[in-house]
């Protein structure tokens, strides 16, 4: 335990980071998955915009890159990085990519848990003349409201696990941590520790998750 | 002129593979729907009058024909104009499509909004609106708290919510016990009477058209076989799939199994008497039977009273001489339909 004790403020910076990468991943990640997720499910035979090239460029879009392991996806989006935020390396860099990386991933969860409204409700929708617009804004989003919620603290869990590799572009966080002063110097109490602050954290996400999903399934 | 007219209406859906053929769901409908009627329309499962309903408020669009609503073709207007439109035609669904996330009140606000209704007025219509379905106390809950005919109740109230003139009911009753069933019926009746909304009711239950409609169009594969006052087609079904629906309810027409079971049992012939108001009476029938020496038994049999007319059928077994029994059975069918059954023909030929 000894051995902690001095590490304790860079355990501090390091959750810090962590949070700053994932809150901000989920930011970017999470506005442009919903509107990807929305163009996969607005766009496929019999949904509102019906529009088969379109939906199958943005289907096979998401599959070509959902499936990277997000360690290559690091590094193969590098250069990418460098056009883009003007940097390969650190939290600037890994916030963009993991940012990236998530769009694809959450456009799937926010696809798959739209698709879970009944059609019969847009159609109602429809009958009373609701433009397509507001039928997205004011029936499909709030129907779809409580899995949506589960989905994206899903994400978070997700996002907290992929920015622990961090590290391999020179950014921080707690994967860092664990790796540099824990498993390198041989103290695995202070990569348990580093578990141990990523265990709350989850559990802190699913709590938060949970109930807000209560509110909006109202059980 | 009538209030919705189809003329020659066409649907199909394009092939679901190479392989397969195009499916056609309506295959030309011809139909005139007068403003305060109730029509209803029938038909077995696929038989397209769901997609028909859809085509009248352009849900779906037509594949050929016309759909005219006071004379303006639904099919020529733009996506704009067809919302406008659609505030005009309220519409109610089998599985309620309520919006579960939103409470009743809002469930009812929803095509008030839509219609940009001042903040005053739409809260004074819901309330009516939630006051006449007796809903009033339940504007705050959500669907999910509600039994199922308290559910259509605030369908109906949502349909209905922008005064249309037209409404459609998509199979409204049939996820409803018969119970519920009526108490929505007599709320539809009322629909009909106090704000004279024409209602448009599909079903695949008789007995809503027995007790609702005043028009009938029976929907075979795509087709209307048949079309007419209510009590017409009740009374006396023409067609093979009207008379498998008239059967269902109409108590004293023996369906084929009780037909040749009644034979089985019964020696003689098998012969089924129908009276329309005013046609013959049934007493003189069994009076005209004694006297002729015919020996007769009553095996099965009914009247039924549709919107305060009535109509029956009675099946008899019949014994005695043939000849007698032939001169007997002419002189009934000048003034009822006489069906005679016999062990070759199950469905019963007619001799009337």
């Amino acid at each position: 335990m000894d051995e902690l004790v001095p590490l304790l403020p860079r355990l501090g910076v390091a959750t810090y980071e962590t949070l700053y990468i994932v809150v901000l991943s989920l930011l970017f990640g999470g506005v442009g998955g919903l509107i990807l997720g929305l163009g996969l499910y607005t766009t496929r035979a019999g949904s509102l915009y019906p529009n088969k090239p379109l939906f199958a460029v943005l289907n096979v879009i998401v599959n070509v890159f959902r499936p990277i392991p997000f360690i290559i996806f690091l590094a193969a989006a590098q250069p990418l990085a460098r056009l883009v935020v003007g940097i390969g390396i650190g939290n600037t860099a890994i916030i963009f990519t993991l940012s990236l990386a998530a769009v694809f991933a959450i456009s799937r969860i926010v696809e798959q848990n739209l698709m879970t409204v009944r059609p019969g409700v847009i159609e109602a929708a429809r009958s009373v003349g609701a433009s397509r617009l507001r039928i997205i804004l004011t029936v499909v989003l709030p129907e779809a409201l409580g899995p949506l919620i589960l989905g994206y603290t899903f994400i978070v869990v997700a996002l907290a696990d992929m920015s622990a590799v961090a590290g391999l572009v020179g950014g921080g966080g707690l994967g860092t941590f664990a790796i540099q002063y824990g498993y390198r110097q041989f103290e695995p109490v202070v990569t348990w520790a580093a578990v141990l602050v990523i265990i709350i954290f989850v559990q802190g996400v699913q709590f938060l998750g949970n109930f807000l999903a209560r509110k909006a399934f109202r059980r | 002129m009538p209030l919705v007219s189809l003329r020659d209406v066409r649907k199909s859906y394009p092939a679901a593979s190479k392989n397969s053929e195009p499916v056609t769901a309506v295959a030309g409908v011809d139909l005139d729907i007068d403003a305060g009627d109730v029509f209803g329309i029938i038909g077995y499962s696929g038989a397209g009058k769901s997609t028909l309903v859809r085509l009248i408020n352009a849900l779906e669009p037509v594949t050929s024909g016309s759909v005219l609503i006071d004379g303006v073709d639904v099919s020529k207007l733009g996506e704009k104009e067809l919302r406008k439109l659609r505030l005009g035609i309220g519409m109610i669904f089998q599985q309620f499509n309520l919006f579960d996330s939103k409470t009743v009140f809002n469930n009812v606000a929803y095509p008030l909004r839509v219609a940009r209704t001042p903040k005053p007025e739409l809260q004074r219509r819901v309330a009516e609106l939630l006051k006449f379905v007796g809903l009033a106390d339940k504007a705050g809950n959500y669907p999910e708290q509600l039994s199922g005919g308290q559910k259509q109740r605030v369908g109906i109230a949502r349909a209905l919510a922008t005064s249309p003139r037209i409404l459609l009911a998509d199979e409204a009753t049939s996820a409803l016990d018969p119970e519920t069933t009526h108490e929505v019926l007599s709320l539809l009746k009322r629909v009909n009477e106090e704000f004279g909304v024409t209602i448009i009711v599909i079903t695949h239950e008789m007995d809503v058209i027995q007790t609702l409609a005043n028009k009938v169009a029976v929907m075979d594969r795509g087709r209307v076989v048949e079309q007419g006052d209510v009590f017409e087609v009740f009374s006396r079904p023409r067609e093979a799939s009207s008379q498998r629906f008239v059967a269902t309810v109409v108590r004293g027409v023996p369906s084929p199994a009780e037909l040749s079971q009644l034979r089985e049992r019964h020696p003689g012939r098998i012969v089924t008497l129908s009276f329309r108001d005013g046609s013959g009476s049934q007493g003189a029938v069994f009076l005209e039977l004694a006297q002729a020496g015919i020996g007769f038994e009553l095996v099965y049999g009914g009247i039924n009273d549709i919107r305060g007319q009535a109509f029956g059928h009675l099946t008899l077994a019949l014994t005695g001489a043939d000849a007698a029994i032939d001169t007997v059975l002419a002189r009934f069918a000048e003034t009822i339909e006489v069906t005679e059954s016999t062990s070759s023909d199950t469905k019963g030929a007619d001799r009337g």
